[in-house]
């Protein structure tokens, strides 16, 4: 191609050299070109600690201005419980018979926070990041990634808490407390996943950020955060579909996998058929697919 | 061009390169929410009417940069400068046109990975990984890069929040991190003009060690001098379009003589 020169021509390319050819025979590569799906991967794992410093760095931040510093990662969960038992509780009294109805609401307000807010930040994990994104080389999926570690960074804090509360209320010690473990892996898989679409779909429409609390809201309010499933469903008042959705919901699955761990009095038979493997399918579902439709937009993210 | 003794090997092509931002919501002065939903629901259809303002950045630029040479950047402000450096780092996708590299050019720069919250210490560590250093690398680097910011000169400041940091000190912290590391093609965009008077001319010696290891070195500067200083070629781009491309010297005089000065900046330094 020919150069645009209003100066007297100094030209250092001479108009007849093919540059493309020219950058071919030297094994230049086009610059800002999406890597393929290996070299994406193999990239993001050599950024992983980055992830990880990242995510603490801004979970650290955050209550670095406090009086009682780090004391708040602990103390804003049991608020937020405090709150929610006073609510639905005491004034509302859904605990009609739900037995262990505290550890119940908390386990189900803190799993839900998990991915409610592994979500909103993964909205904004690029529209929110621009100055990052526009001077920083890294595979842009670092981002979301970090946003989601830091959450869950924050939900093992309030896991602590959680325990805490749990002995309170007289709830015995038991070896399906393990089961919490792979419980949390699904999730944080499941959310990760969810939060890299959130973030495809931010980056280009910023609005999205505006329209989500919304969209999590009514998601909470059907995942039986505050409720029981199943006993709804035993009043065979709703048509079937309702409640094979309302089951298959992954908050409620995940919600439901984390009290059938941890309280002894949600028992199996409070949980849907097929659960581990309900809650697998999202995962991967949500995992693998959210991390193919990002990367396939990965040279866009940034632009003007 | 430059005086090479052999043969060149080049590492940056820029072919015809065109880039264009497109803004939202200038609305062009009428009803604004209908164009903006207007935007949403028709998509591609009509770019114009539905109030997206497209500016046209960099224009049909083309230039071919060799290994160990150090270009300088200039024109007027709002010419395109640092735009056409952020789509050389493939930060900015390219309109038309492609942009050829050799390995990744990076920006000199580590601002926005850094938190203010945080110690100058954990800044290092954060920001050293966000450029790509493996934690061993940054292991070894500490200590050069908080003796060369001179952060602790005055006490122990590394260990306290960046906040606290007076505007200077963070700047001289930012430039150690993100000098702290060795890249094939190095893009700088003004970096020189932070700091003290010591700590510029610590500074420039440093870009010029990182230049002798770099491959290339693109320099944005509205600072002749320091243009004079480190490059031995100059692109000058004025709205956008490549007007001039040759030696230093002979870019800068007619671009001296385009902005009306004569002689180098006044306020200029001493030499460096």
């Amino acid at each position: 191609m020919s150069q645009v020169l209003h100066a007297p021509p100094q030209a250092p390319v001479p108009a007849d050299v093919d540059l493309a050819a020219l950058a071919a025979r030297h094994g230049l590569s086009v610059s800002g070109a999406r890597p393929s799906l290996p070299a994406y991967v193999r990239q993001l794992w050599a950024r992983r600690h980055f992830i990880t410093a990242f995510a603490t760095a801004k979970l650290t931040a955050q209550y670095s201005q406090a009086k009682l510093g780090q004391l708040w990662q602990v103390m804003t969960p049991l608020l937020n419980a405090a709150v929610y038992y006073f609510i639905f509780g005491v004034l509302l009294g859904t605990k009609h018979g739900v037995p262990d109805y505290v550890p119940f609401l908390v386990t189900g307000v803190f799993v839900w926070t998990f991915t409610q807010s592994s979500i909103m930040a993964g909205t904004r994990a690029i529209s929110g990041n621009l100055g990052l994104v526009r001077a920083l080389h890294f595979p842009r999926a670092a981002l979301p990634l970090s946003f989601c570690l830091q959450q869950l960074q924050q939900l093992l804090f309030s896991m602590a808490a959680l325990v805490v509360i749990l002995l309170c209320f007289g709830v015995p010690v038991g070896v399906s407390w393990l089961l919490a473990v792979p419980a949390l892996v699904l999730q944080f898989t499941f959310n990760a996943g969810v939060s890299m679409v959130m973030a495809r779909m931010g980056a280009k429409t910023p609005d999205i950020a505006q329209l989500m609390p919304f969209v999590l809201r009514t998601w909470m309010y059907v995942s039986g955060v505050m409720w029981s499933i199943d006993q709804l469903a035993d009043k065979d008042s709703l048509p079937r579909v309702v409640t094979v959705l309302l089951e298959t919901n992954p908050a409620a699955i995940y919600i439901d996998l984390m009290r059938f761990a941890l309280i002894d009095s949600f028992h199996a038979g409070r949980l849907p058929a097929h659960v581990w493997a309900i809650a697998t399918g999202w995962a991967l579902l949500a995992g693998v697919g959210g991390f193919i439709y990002f990367w396939k937009a990965e040279e866009t993210y940034g632009r003007g | 061009m430059a005086e090479h003794p052999s043969e060149k090997i080049p590492t940056v092509v820029a072919d015809g390169v065109d880039i264009v931002y497109r803004v939202n919501g200038t609305g062009a002065g009428r009803g604004s929410a209908t164009a903006a939903l207007n935007r949403i629901v028709r998509r591609k259809q009509t770019e114009k009417a539905a109030g997206v303002r497209r500016v046209h950045a960099v224009k049909n630029v083309s230039f071919v940069a060799y290994r160990g040479e150090a270009i300088g950047l200039i024109g007027t402000n709002g010419s395109g400068k640092s735009t056409l450096l952020k789509a050389v780092a493939g930060l900015l996708p390219v309109e038309n046109g492609h942009i050829y590299t050799d390995g990744q050019p990076s920006l000199l720069g580590v601002n926005a990975a850094l938190m203010n919250d945080l110690t100058g210490e954990r800044n290092v560590h954060l920001g050293g990984l966000a450029m790509g250093m493996s934690r061993e690398q940054i292991r070894e680097r500490y200590q050069e890069i908080v003796d060369f910011s001179g952060i602790n000169e005055k006490g122990d400041f590394i260990t306290l929040p960046m906040r606290t940091y007076s505007s200077g000190m963070a700047a001289r912290l930012r430039f150690s991190i993100a000098a702290a590391k060795d890249h094939d093609v190095l893009l700088i965009d003004e970096a020189l003009a932070t700091g003290d008077r010591s700590f510029q001319k610590r500074s420039e010696a440093r870009i010029r060690e990182l230049r002798r290891h770099a491959g290339t070195v693109f320099l944005v500067s509205h600072n002749n001098k320091s243009i004079r200083d480190t490059c031995e070629r100059v692109l000058w781009l004025e709205r956008g379009e490549l007007r001039m491309d040759g030696p230093t010297e002979d870019v800068l005089k007619e671009y001296e003589a385009f902005t009306g000065e004569k002689t180098p900046k006044p306020k200029a330094k001493t030499s460096a």
